[in-house]
């Protein structure tokens, strides 16, 4: 089972990136759950959803250890780095979230400028498309090639087709994987 | 002139009080379906009280519904039947009191139904009690000293509330003598014709008799409707729009 | 059907679609709007008809003349907009016609919060409007089960020829899973007898009216319906029940997080086990047989006065401690779910 949160200012896609990976991991048979923001936890400024991959029946739809904390902005760290298991992976652009900013030592944090990445490739809406590049190079979750493809069918599926995104998936990759 | 009732209306003890309006109502609808050839096809929808009655009198395939419900219980059977003519039939507390929205929305989407609304000024099968038609100083069993339209209002009426909206047809006519009755059935059948065309909204109230709760002989009942109720409730046609048809997709 | 993601209250309008609902009348009310905005564009793809009514009353009775007309017809509310459409609720009942009524539920009596809750189990199972009625009410825990208890509800509401409750709630509502929708069916609006749609025969006219003005038999025929519904219709999910001491009683969003417990106790040794009823009303009663060493219930539930305590009670026979653990805005975590149980089950051990 892995749990997910991805987090980041309205607009920067981080609904849409939850519903690429469950699509991604619904692609390959698994379980999947994309559960919103709701209620008291929509305030704040900060978009979120919590989203779970598993081969095993999910129950509840509370993301509450997480394996992967996905963040597009620092509030989005200040909300949910506590909820991330020792261990786990914290990704941060850095393209907006200060140098020096302090992290929890007992985690996994990698830092992608996905903002300059994606203005460089002239596809300012790929933010969260090369964060994704980054989360399938410093994880187990899905494979780089896997989802790079997967996050084509899910536009293709929506009748969209933007190479651009591809670009932007290898960038991220290529920013952890040098 | 008729005498022989349509085949439509049962033989059977209506449950109406003698001298009531709706008999003359029902029997002039049972004869409009016959002339028009629709006693096969009309679907009814009649409000509780009073109205109710008629499910056991006229021989339609008929809902009887909640109280002030019948225009929408009326659409959503023509939506579904759209070849059928679909006619609601209420009283004034349904259409003008617990019923409003109902009666106002329907003018607003201008529906493709009839609806017969029969006014009598009051509440007839509660026992008389005031309604928003009450007449000014009208004595009822809850404005026992007369209306009193600084606290309650001037009679509604539904020619001024409906001259916002363009809808398909609206009359008014008044059951109380014969060339009255005529000339409402007169109403009754163009709103079927119209209806049946798509027309939207064909709308017709029928000024009525409740010898019971005013205390009256029926045919002073009757008279009171002409000098009474009709200066607030003027006669006649007051709507006669042909809605666009949308061209065929 | 191939799986898609689709989120709860998309999936129930899309599978309501399947079972060849096409009449939907309704009024927007969060956490349920989305129903109506899903079925707003997609029931004219499929040559339905789709009403934004002027109030819930309207709507619920919109759909009494579309199913007295023959058609399957759906309605979809939240809490204080269920309400309203209680009326008409026990007027389809009273005239044994068939409907679909959703209720995505939130929490709190008057106007509540949209957040997430099971606040209407009360009245969605105990009849909620006036008379002698109750309704079948099921329970999806599930995306996947929102389309399928949506297909389901309107098998049964003909099956009985009587209105059958939905009770979703908003996380259901609002989550995303994947999901199968059912197969699309046909519904023909002539295929029952007891249907309006003219009459050729004038004595054979049809009167869509309470049951029992007609019919001499009707204190017997409205006990075996309810008989045959409560023998027939009990659905439920039992998880490791038939050795737990403390038994769980979860549905919707609740069970959810009472399933999770489960697993954590089991891990720990704990023996609890969980019962999930799908249908509320009928109330799972053969559910509880199984649960021969039970010591005690814990209904787990998003509201604060354990609405479902009464129910667990009486499938028990009162022979049993039953005590709630309620949450309101917050989902219920499992953690505190557990705790609970185990100390209500030491409670009752040792016989405080």
């Amino acid at each position: 089972m892995a749990e997910i949160i991805c987090a980041g200012f309205g607009g920067q896609g981080v609904l849409t990136t939850g519903m690429m990976l469950i699509d991604a991991g619904m692609e390959q048979g698994k379980n999947v759950l994309f559960y919103p923001s709701y209620g008291s936890e929509m305030r704040g400024g900060t978009a979120n959803c919590s989203v779970k991959i598993s081969d095993k029946r999910i129950a509840s739809p509370v993301c509450k250890h997480l394996d992967i904390l996905f963040t597009l902005n620092a509030p989005a760290i200040d909300k949910f780095e506590d909820r991330v298991k020792p261990g786990g992976l914290l990704l941060v652009n850095s393209s907006i979230v200060p140098e020096d900013r302090k992290y929890r030592d007992d985690i996994k944090v990698v830092k992608v400028p996905a903002t300059e990445i994606a203005y460089e490739l002239e596809n300012p809406r790929g933010v969260n498309i090369v964060m994704l590049g980054a989360m399938a190079a410093s994880s187990d979750l899905f494979t780089a090639d896997y989802l790079e493809s997967a996050i084509d069918n899910f536009f293709a599926k929506k009748g969209k087709n933007n190479p651009k995104n591809a670009l932007c998936f290898r960038k991220g990759v290529e920013a952890v994987n040098g | 002139m008729k005498l022989k009732a349509p085949e439509r209306v049962t033989w059977t003890q209506s449950g109406f009080c003698p001298g009531c309006g709706h008999g003359i109502a029902f029997r002039l609808i049972a004869e409009v379906m016959e002339e028009l050839g629709l006693s096969d096809k009309l679907l009814l929808t009649v409000d509780v009280a009073c109205c109710s009655l008629a499910i056991e009198c006229v021989k339609y395939d008929t809902i009887m519904c909640a109280h002030g419900r019948g225009v929408a219980t009326a659409i959503g059977a023509k939506k579904v039947r759209p070849e059928n003519p679909v006619c609601a039939y209420l009283g004034d507390g349904a259409a003008y009191s617990i019923g409003m929205a109902e009666t106002i929305h329907t003018g607003l989407r201008n529906d493709n139904v009839v609806v017969i609304t029969v006014n009598n000024s009051l509440y007839g099968m509660t026992g008389g009690q005031m309604a928003p038609t009450t007449l000014p100083g009208q004595k009822t069993t809850s404005s026992k000293y007369g209306k009193d339209p600084e606290r309650c209002g001037m009679p509604f009426n539904i020619v001024d509330a409906y001259q916002g909206f363009k809808i398909g047809y609206l009359a008014r006519g008044a059951l109380c003598d014969v060339a009255n009755i005529n000339k409402a059935k007169s109403y009754i059948k163009k709103a079927f014709e119209k209806h049946m065309n798509g027309d939207g909204l064909c709308y017709v109230e029928l000024l009525s008799a409740c010898p019971t709760n005013l205390n009256m002989q029926p045919v002073k009942a009757m008279q009171r409707i002409k000098e009474e109720m009709v200066p607030y409730f003027p006669l006649g046609e007051f709507q006669d729009n042909t809605k666009e048809k949308k061209e065929e997709e | 059907m191939a799986k898609v993601l689709m989120k709860g209250n998309e999936a129930l309008a899309e599978a309501a679609l399947a079972a060849g609902c096409r009449f939907y009348a309704g009024y927007p009310i969060t956490p349920q709007t989305e129903i109506l905005e899903y079925l707003s564009w997609r029931m004219d793809e499929v040559g339905g008809v789709f009403i934004q009514a002027e109030s819930e009353l309207a709507g619920v009775n919109m759909v009494m003349g579309a199913s007295a007309a023959g058609a399957r017809a759906l309605t979809t509310s939240a809490g204080p907009g269920f309400t309203l459409k209680q009326e008409g609720i026990s007027y389809l009942a009273a005239s044994d016609l068939p409907a679909v009524i959703v209720d995505v539920m939130r929490i709190g009596s008057g106007l509540g919060d949209i957040a997430q809750g099971q606040g209407d189990y009360w009245q969605l199972t105990r009849g909620g409007g006036h008379g002698d009625y109750r309704t079948i009410v099921l329970a999806p825990a599930s995306v996947q089960e929102n389309a399928d208890l949506a297909a389901l509800a309107f098998d049964l509401a003909e099956k009985y020829r009587h209105p059958v409750l939905i009770a979703s709630d908003a996380a259901i509502g609002q989550m995303i899973e994947a999901v199968e929708i059912p197969e699309f069916r046909e519904h023909d609006i002539n295929k029952y007898d007891w249907s309006i749609k003219g009459c050729k025969d004038g004595d054979k006219h049809k009167k869509i009216q309470n049951v029992y003005y007609d019919d001499p038999n009707y204190e017997t025929y409205l006990s075996d319906k309810y008989a045959q519904m409560e023998a027939e219709e009990q659905r439920y999910e039992s998880i490791d029940v038939e050795d737990a001491e403390i038994v769980l009683v979860a549905y919707g969003v609740s069970s959810r997080m009472a399933t999770e417990a489960v697993e954590m106790g089991r891990e720990a040794g704990v023996k609890i086990g969980l019962i999930r009823p799908i249908t509320l009303y009928p109330f799972p009663v053969n559910a509880f047989e199984e649960a021969k060493e039970a010591k005690a219930f814990m209904t787990v539930e998003m509201n604060i006065l354990g609405q479902m305590v009464d129910d667990v009670k009486l499938a028990t026979g009162g022979s049993k401690p039953v005590k709630k653990f309620g949450s309101i805005f917050a989902l219920p975590e499992s953690e505190d779910i557990l705790a609970s149980a185990k100390e209500f089950l030491d409670t009752v051990k040792e016989g405080k």
